[in-house]
Formats: structure tokens, C-alpha cells, sequence
């Protein structure tokens, strides 16, 4: 079986969730490629290897910095013909997944997006997949030859397996009529820790009272490293930027640690965090329905608890 | 203009998620049918573009006739007629097929970013290619000027402006528009506003949901004192290993 895996970059670095798709893929079994498109660092490309790579294709092209999903879907496309793969896999994400959706049309391959675990093979070419919004899952059959699979966060086990993998240069004619958007500006969210894709969540919600005291739930989420986040109400308020709304209509985050601050729990705010590894809710209200999906709870203040747990934070460091 | 507004009718976002007959189905017992909140704001948009630029609004579901109140309500907030193709919508590609049979000739096709049920995300880039006219999502802003279309689309850590031309099709999230309750003229215009059916472009599964699960229920809550949060970090650490 012939693996191909989409690997993204973001200012030339590897992004982790793609090396988790590299990771699934060697966890697959079968010979894995990677592409990278556009601008990559050197010792970035190298280091796909060690993830179970054999080798990495990179298509250098300067216009491919801008991520355009119509020319990137037509180089991928190209590709799985050229290495002659069976399977596309890459993560979730906002270029990735309609990337792969415009790939498996033009390969006419069967395509599952936000799978969560490797594929069953048993009987067909089966892979779950998250639905409901982490509500419930469904086993999906890939019925035609070609597959493409999106993963979601935490698929796969990130570890190393190999070494530095041989990276090639891989060139595509690219047509002009490919390039049917144009990126006019980019606008980085303020934290250094991509909401999606942190291991630690730090989230707040109407308990806190206003956007005036987010400074406590700031200064857990520097001592632990992890994103800041929050509910509805306090996104739809203006408290917080759209960006960290997490929950039904907003981010889905899958972090190890999943820290709730002053959130009743309502059920489309779950719905964003059911796919934590370990959930812990502080909130002054012991009837908050947040403690029924909790894994830890601790009934108190935001405004005691919060400097407190930061301390405790930094001291056990 | 001509706007065409894909809807699909999903369970309301409070709903319990159960299922029966061996795990193979969606149990409906109790549960409210809503139009699926992201394609709720395309059709707020859609309806914002009809009042300040002038456009006809088709909205459109892929489904079997119990959708219907689903499609009427679309009318009253104001879409001008519907087309329903009358099948089961079975996987993306499917739903894609038969909304791009329909689309041509439209200059702007809208949909939310992704149903609520299936959550795949991927109709609008399917139906984009398909047509071979760009598609851009997740929207959240979107302006028209003569045949130029500018947009606000989301990305992981910050956000894109991105220009494209018409005609395109544009999966939407919030804050691209308010959503808007149907008024009374409204819900007494929409009965009689056209529906037509259609019958589905045949077109073979490539992907079949076999069966469904429901996630392992979690333990029970472990309380900590607050006068103790210290003791929080010390589980996390060597119970939860999580830190």
C-alpha cells in the first residue's frame, strides 16, 4: 500500500497535527511519502522521516505560499497518480480538509474526514469517525479503490519511529486558472498557542464577570503553557475575540488538559470539549451540569482558586 | 442576483444523541429538527444581500419530505421559493451531486461550513468543484461589489481576507450575519411561496455508514476542596498524567 500524507506548514514549520497524520499513516503500515507545498525550512522537511516517512516530495514554487485550496487540490491530485498511492492521509483542518474534499473528487476517491482511529481492515476498509459534534462516532466504509482519510487531533501517537527521510524536489505545472482566490492579508490571533491544537486549555466563561478580569485565567494559561478559550456568551459579549469561542458553533479543541473557569456546562459547550483527555471545572456553583462531564471539580471562586492553582502550577515545576 | 442557500435539518444542538435498531439509526424519538445553525447564517446573509443589493433567495434541502416544516420556516425568514430533492442525505458526495445539478446558472451559492450531524465540512469545496468556481470557508464576512466578492474566512490562529469573483460558492460561520426569527407576514407568506420537489440524480455510495457508537461514559467526578488546590495539581500530574 502506497501512503501519501499532505503535510502542512505554517511560516515553515512542520505543523504537530500533520505530523500526527504522518504518524497514522506509518501506523497503517505500507510506504509513506510526504509533500510539503510551498515554503519549508531545510531541517523541517528532514525531520517528516522520523515520523515514518520514507521520503518527502517538496514542491518549492514560491506561489505556493499562499495557501490557495484549488491549485494545492490539483498538485495533490497529480501527485497520487505520480507516486501512484492508494491512500491520502492529512489532518483536519482549514486547508486541508477541502483540499482533500476537491482531491477525492478529481481521484474519485471515498473520503472520511474527522477520523479518529485507524482503519479496520477486517472486513472492508472501515474507519470511525467523529459525528454529532463529538456526540457519538460512526464506523464508515471506504468503498472505492482510492481513500482519503482527514484525522482529527490525537488520532494517531505522535512518537518517532525513524530516521531523517530524503527529501526531493517535486514539480508541478501549475495552471493559472488554479489560482481562483486571492489571499489579499493575513491577521495573526494574539497567543503564541494555537487554540486547536493545544495541549492545555485554559477557558473562561460568564462566571468571570467581565473581560476586565481574564488577567487570572491568562496567568494559569502562561504557567501551564496551554491556549486561552471560552464559552458563547462571553464571545457573543465581546469579551473574548470570536476566535476562542469553544463549543458547538465554535472551536472543537481536543487537549490533554481541558480547564473550565466559571462555564455552567451547557450541552453545545460541551460539544466542543467532549474530545479532552481530562476535563477540570471550577465553578462556585456545586449544581453547575459542567461537574457531570468533569474528571476533576473543585466547587470555589474563580477569583481564589485561579491565583492559587497558578501558584501550586508554578511551585510543583 | 440569484442566490441559491443549501440548508440541511439536523437535530436541535441540545438534543441527546442516542440510536437504535442495533446502533444502524438516529433515534428521532423527541427530538427537534432545526436548519443547521451555520446554514442558518448563510441564509441570514443571503436575505441581508436581497435587502440592500436586490437578489432572488432559492434555498434548497436534500432530503425526504419530513424536512419540510424545516424548508417553510427558510421561507419565512424570507427565502423566495425552495426546491427539495427528495432523498436521504447519505454521505458529502451524494449531497454535493445533487446540489450542484441544481446550482448552475446561480451566482452565489451558500451554505454553512458544515452540517451539525455529520459534521464532514466538505459539501461547499465538492460542489465548488464539481461546478469548477471557487469555494471558500469558513466565511465570516462577506461583501459583493459588481462581480468581486471579498471575505473574511477563518483559519487555525487568525484569520485570511480573501478575494475571489463571482460566481463562487462560500461556506459561512458566524458573525457573517444575525440570525433572523421569521415575523408573522413571514410565516403566513411562506405557505404559499413555491417547493418544488425533485427526485435525486442517482449516484453510487463511495463511503456507507456501517453502524454507530456512542462514546464510553465518564467516571465519576473527583472533587477537590478549595482550600487544597495544590492537591489538583499533584493528581493531574501522577493520577491523570496529564501534566
Amino acid at each position: 500500500m502506497n501512503i501519501l500524507v499532505f503535510v502542512e506548514t505554517s511560516e515553515g514549520k512542520i505543523r504537530k497535527t500533520s505530523l500526527e497524520a504522518v504518524a497514522y499513516a506509518h501506523a497503517m503500515g505500507g510506504t509513506v511519502t510526504g509533500i510539503v507545498l510551498g515554503k519549508a525550512d531545510a531541517n523541517e522537511l528532514q525531520s517528516i522521516g522520523k515520523y515514518g516517512a520514507a521520503k518527502v516530495l517538496h514542491v518549492a514554487d514560491a506561489k505556493l505560499d499562499q495557501h490557495v485550496i484549488q491549485v494545492y487540490s490539483s498538485v495533490l491530485a497529480k501527485a497520487m497518480q505520480d507516486e501512484n498511492a492508494d491512500v491520502l492521509v492529512l489532518a483536519n483542518s482549514s486547508l486541508g480538509t477541502p483540499v482533500a474534499a476537491k482531491v477525492a473528487i478529481k481521484t474519485n476517491a471515498s473520503f472520511a474526514s474527522n477520523v479518529t482511529e485507524l482503519p479496520n481492515t477486517s472486513s472492508g476498509f472501515v474507519v470511525k469517525r467523529s459525528i454529532y459534534t463529538g456526540k457519538a462516532f460512526a464506523n464508515v466504509e471506504l468503498k472505492n479503490a482510492k481513500k482519503i482519510i482527514a484525522i482529527k487531533k490525537n488520532a494517531a501517537e505522535l512518537k518517532e519511529v525513524g530516521s531523517n527521510a530524503t527529501v526531493t524536489n517535486y514539480n508541478v505545472a501549475l495552471t493559472d486558472a488554479d489560482f481562483n482566490t486571492k489571499t489579499l492579508s493575513h491577521e495573526k490571533a494574539t497567543g503564541d498557542i494555537l487554540l486547536p491544537e493545544a495541549e492545555i486549555v485554559v477557558s473562561g466563561g460568564r462566571g468571570m464577570k467581565g473581560p476586565e478580569h481574564w488577567g487570572i485565567i491568562e496567568n494559569l494559561a502562561k504557567a501551564l503553557h496551554a491556549a486561552t478559550g471560552c464559552s458563547k456568551p462571553v464571545s457573543d459579549m465581546g469579551w473574548r475575540p470570536h476566535h476562542e469561542h469553544v463549543g458547538q458553533t465554535g472551536v472543537k479543541v481536543a487537549p490533554q488538559l481541558y480547564i473550565a473557569v466559571g462555564i455552567s456546562g451547557a450541552i453545545q459547550h460541551l460539544a466542543g470539549v467532549n474530545s479532552s483527555k481530562c476535563i477540570v471545572v471550577i465553578n462556585k456553583d456545586a449544581d453547575a451540569p459542567f461537574f457531570k462531564a468533569a474528571d476533576y471539580g473543585i466547587v470555589g471562586d474563580a477569583f481564589d482558586v485561579l491565583p492559587k492553582l497558578t501558584e501550586a502550577v508554578l511551585a510543583a515545576k | 442576483m440569484k442566490i441559491l442557500v443549501c440548508i440541511s435539518h439536523v437535530p436541535d444542538t441540545t438534543s441527546k444523541i442516542t440510536f437504535v435498531e442495533n446502533n444502524s439509526k438516529f433515534d428521532t424519538t423527541g427530538v427537534q429538527f432545526i436548519i443547521g445553525p451555520y446554514d442558518d447564517y448563510a441564509l441570514a446573509r443571503a436575505i441581508e444581500l436581497k435587502e440592500t443589493m436586490g437578489a432572488t433567495v432559492t434555498v434548497l434541502n436534500v432530503g425526504p419530505a419530513d424536512t419540510e416544516p424545516t424548508i417553510r420556516k427558510a421561507l419565512a425568514i424570507g427565502a423566495d421559493d425552495a426546491i427539495r430533492v427528495n432523498a436521504i442525505p447519505t454521505d458529502s458526495l451524494f449531497v454535493a451531486k445533487q446540489i450542484a445539478e441544481h446550482a448552475k446558472g446561480y451566482d452565489l451559492v451558500l451554505m454553512g461550513r458544515e452540517s451539525i450531524d455529520f459534521n464532514s465540512g466538505v459539501v461547499h469545496a465538492m460542489v465548488g468543484e464539481m461546478l469548477g468556481i471557487p469555494s471558500v470557508s469558513p466565511v465570516m464576512k462577506l461583501d459583493i461589489d459588481g462581480t468581486n466578492v471579498k471575505m473574511t474566512k477563518e483559519i487555525e490562529g487568525g484569520k485570511e481576507q480573501v478575494e475571489a469573483t463571482l460566481p463562487l460558492v462560500a461556506g459561512c460561520q458566524e458573525p457573517i450575519a444575525e440570525w433572523k426569527i421569521p415575523n408573522m407576514r413571514g410565516i403566513m407568506s411562506a405557505r404559499t411561496k413555491p417547493l418544488n420537489v425533485v427526485e435525486p440524480k442517482s449516484t453510487e455510495a463511495s463511503i456507507v455508514n456501517k453502524n454507530f457508537e456512542l462514546p464510553a461514559p465518564k467516571g465519576a467526578v473527583k472533587m477537590i476542596s478549595a482550600d487544597n488546590v495544590a492537591e489538583l495539581v499533584t493528581r493531574l500530574k501522577t493520577e491523570a498524567k496529564v501534566l
